[in-house]
């Protein structure tokens, strides 16, 4: 089996800096991930955007490609389209199209960044229906714009989005926002914090003013969303003050704030935390990204919600820390590096605590109605995973034989934090009492073929404990 | 003929080629992410699900949800995931047949 001394799970921001780190202090690297090129979502396909594109994404996407240029290193693998589906005892095997290949690692860093926070609303699984994310990601990867549509939710991010696509020129029909205007009186409290992120500040007020030139219309504070429609998506109910809304669309752009994708670290036994600020479970790391398992570090958003730039800067953190622990740099140059770099980060992490309280996720989709379906894969509503609650069902693994909730083919990673809070609510206990779904290897699909591919008659290991 | 599509391909002027997708024949831009270029095309309804057997469509973009799902060449693949290609060959995922929408 081929070795090396890191094995980076997924090329965003913090596993772009992580590797480039590691190279440079001399370890062998590979650099696992499934897009065809480098920048994770956050730089999705950086380089290969054209003038359209960049003045569309803007400035702050551009920059993407000082990181994706450190990667032109002799020590650092990066195969592209690459599916890591098992992690176990130091071994990553992975999938690229039908082949699949192992890897012995010395040590692992999880990079895999975050996924869209799901927002269960009545309709939300319509054709038509997608996330604020995914049409930015269609614009980064594809330049291909979403046109007329209502963007749902709340947070910067559906902003950012509303003016690319305005950019772009095909202005969204409207904004229906979930936060309501004491969310941001309340933010206002942590006015030191949001002080040291003027710079944000600044951007959001100036997204904000680009959309109001250019005529869209904003609700905010809107409850009671629903999506209409039979065969797709139609139109989008709401109630905003005293009046109730009814707004034609057939395409809806869904977003309230991304989690930590922890699908890996589950899978390999790092202990997880409910995070009350970010509504979601973060794995235990230390602040140079070390987990409680040997040889298992994360950095990024999967670690915990920062965004790009702390994630960059905790790539670079935990990449010196892996090279320090292989001996690659002295304790001395470590500090040296990542101490002053910690510090600006925690400035950096400081303007979240703004952010988290201007910029609630939707409290209906967070516990949503009955009739809301809350697995997407398996068609569960909430009404059914309530039922399972109350009738004796104390925890998800339990409700996959009561429900089939999670046990479809995205394996929880749209229902499961839905799930965790519905069973929390209706038992009257934390959600770190009920617990998360047991995450198991493969945690990507993976053919039986290429699996048949992967095993090798002349390894000793395979002789022993077979069956006859 | 413009495809009746939301989605606008802001560089249009880029080699197409030819596909199948659910016995129809379309031609997408070379090189493209597939679930981006059959929603560009006018697909609207990639798979259907087990249970009730409604349409589903991309959803996430980016490898997780699953929603995207279609058969490439008789492999099951997610979209969002691959690249155009001429010649491909791709159908719906899941149940043949839409419905019925009443409850289980």
């Amino acid at each position: 089996m081929k070795r090396v001394d890191l094995a980076v799970i997924g090329a965003g921001p913090a596993g772009m800096a992580a590797a480039t780190e590691a190279a440079g202090a001399g370890l062998r690297v590979l650099l696992l991930d499934e897009q065809r090129s480098a920048g994770g979502q956050v730089f999705r396909n950086v380089d290969a955007a054209s003038e359209v594109r960049d003045k569309v994404l803007g400035q702050d996407f551009v920059v993407g490609r000082k990181l994706t240029m450190g990667l032109a290193h002799r020590d650092i693998t990066h195969v592209t389209g690459a599916s890591v589906w098992s992690i176990e005892d130091r071994v990553v095997r992975f999938v690229t199209g039908d082949e699949a290949q192992e890897v012995c690692a010395e040590h692992v860093l999880l990079a895999t960044g975050a996924l869209e926070r799901a927002m269960p609303v009545p309709g939300w699984t319509l054709p038509g229906v997608m996330t604020a994310g995914a049409a930015q990601i269609m614009l980064k990867e594809a330049g291909i714009a979403t046109r007329d549509a209502v963007l749902v939710g709340s947070g910067p991010l559906l902003y950012l989005v509303a003016v690319q696509l305005l950019r772009a020129g095909y202005p969204p029909r409207a904004l229906v926002e979930t936060q309501t205007r004491g969310d941001m009186r309340g933010a206002l409290i942590h006015w030191r914090a949001a002080l040291r992120g003027w710079r944000y500040l600044q951007r959001g007020a100036a997204m904000l003013n680009e959309l109001r030139n250019a005529g869209i219309a904003r609700f905010v504070g809107a409850r009671e969303v629903t999506l209409l429609g039979r065969r797709r998506v139609e139109a989008v109910h709401f109630r905003c003050g005293g009046t109730v809304h009814e707004l034609a669309s057939d395409t809806v752009l869904l977003h309230h704030g991304v989690v930590p994708n922890v699908q890996a670290a589950r899978a390999v036994g790092v202990p997880h935390r409910w995070n009350n600020r970010q509504h979601a479970f973060v794995p235990e790391v230390d602040r140079w990204g070390r987990t409680p398992v040997e040889g298992i570090w994360i950095a990024g958003d999967g670690a915990g919600i920062g965004g790009a730039q702390v994630a960059e800067q905790s790539g670079r953190i935990a990449g010196w820390a892996i090279a320090q622990a292989l001996g690659g740099i002295t304790l001395e140059e470590r500090n040296a590096r990542a101490l002053p770099l910690i510090s600006k980060r925690a400035i950096e992490l400081s303007i979240r605590s703004f952010l988290e309280r201007a910029y609630p996720p939707y409290e209906a989709a967070l516990v949503p109605e009955d009739e809301a379906t809350v697995c997407r894969c398996e068609e569960v509503s909430a009404q059914e995973i309530r039922a399972a609650a109350t009738s004796g069902c104390t925890g998800p693994d339990q409700l996959k034989a009561f429900t089939r909730a999670g046990m479809g083919r995205c394996q929880g990673r749209f229902c499961g934090l839905t799930v965790t809070r519905l069973m929390a609510e209706e038992r009257g206990v934390d959600p770190d009492e009920v617990g998360y779904f047991r995450i198991r290897p493969p945690i990507k699909p993976v053919s039986l073929g290429a699996l048949a591919a992967l095993h090798d008659p002349n390894d000793p290991l395979e002789q022993v404990g077979g069956h006859d | 003929m413009k495809p009746d599509s939301r989605f606008e391909l802001l560089e249009p002027d880029v080699p197409h080629v030819a596909v199948h997708f659910a016995g129809q024949s379309y031609r997408l831009p070379e090189g493209a992410n597939l679930a981006a270029a059959l929603l560009a095309a006018g697909v609207k309804v990639f798979g259907r699900t087990a249970q009730r057997g409604v349409g589903r469509a991309p959803f996430c973009m980016m490898g997780a949800c699953f929603d995207c799902l279609v058969e490439v060449d008789g492999e099951s693949r997610q979209a969002c995931l691959m690249q155009v290609r001429e010649g491909m060959d791709i159908r719906r995922s899941g149940q043949a047949q839409e419905g019925p929408y009443e409850a289980r």
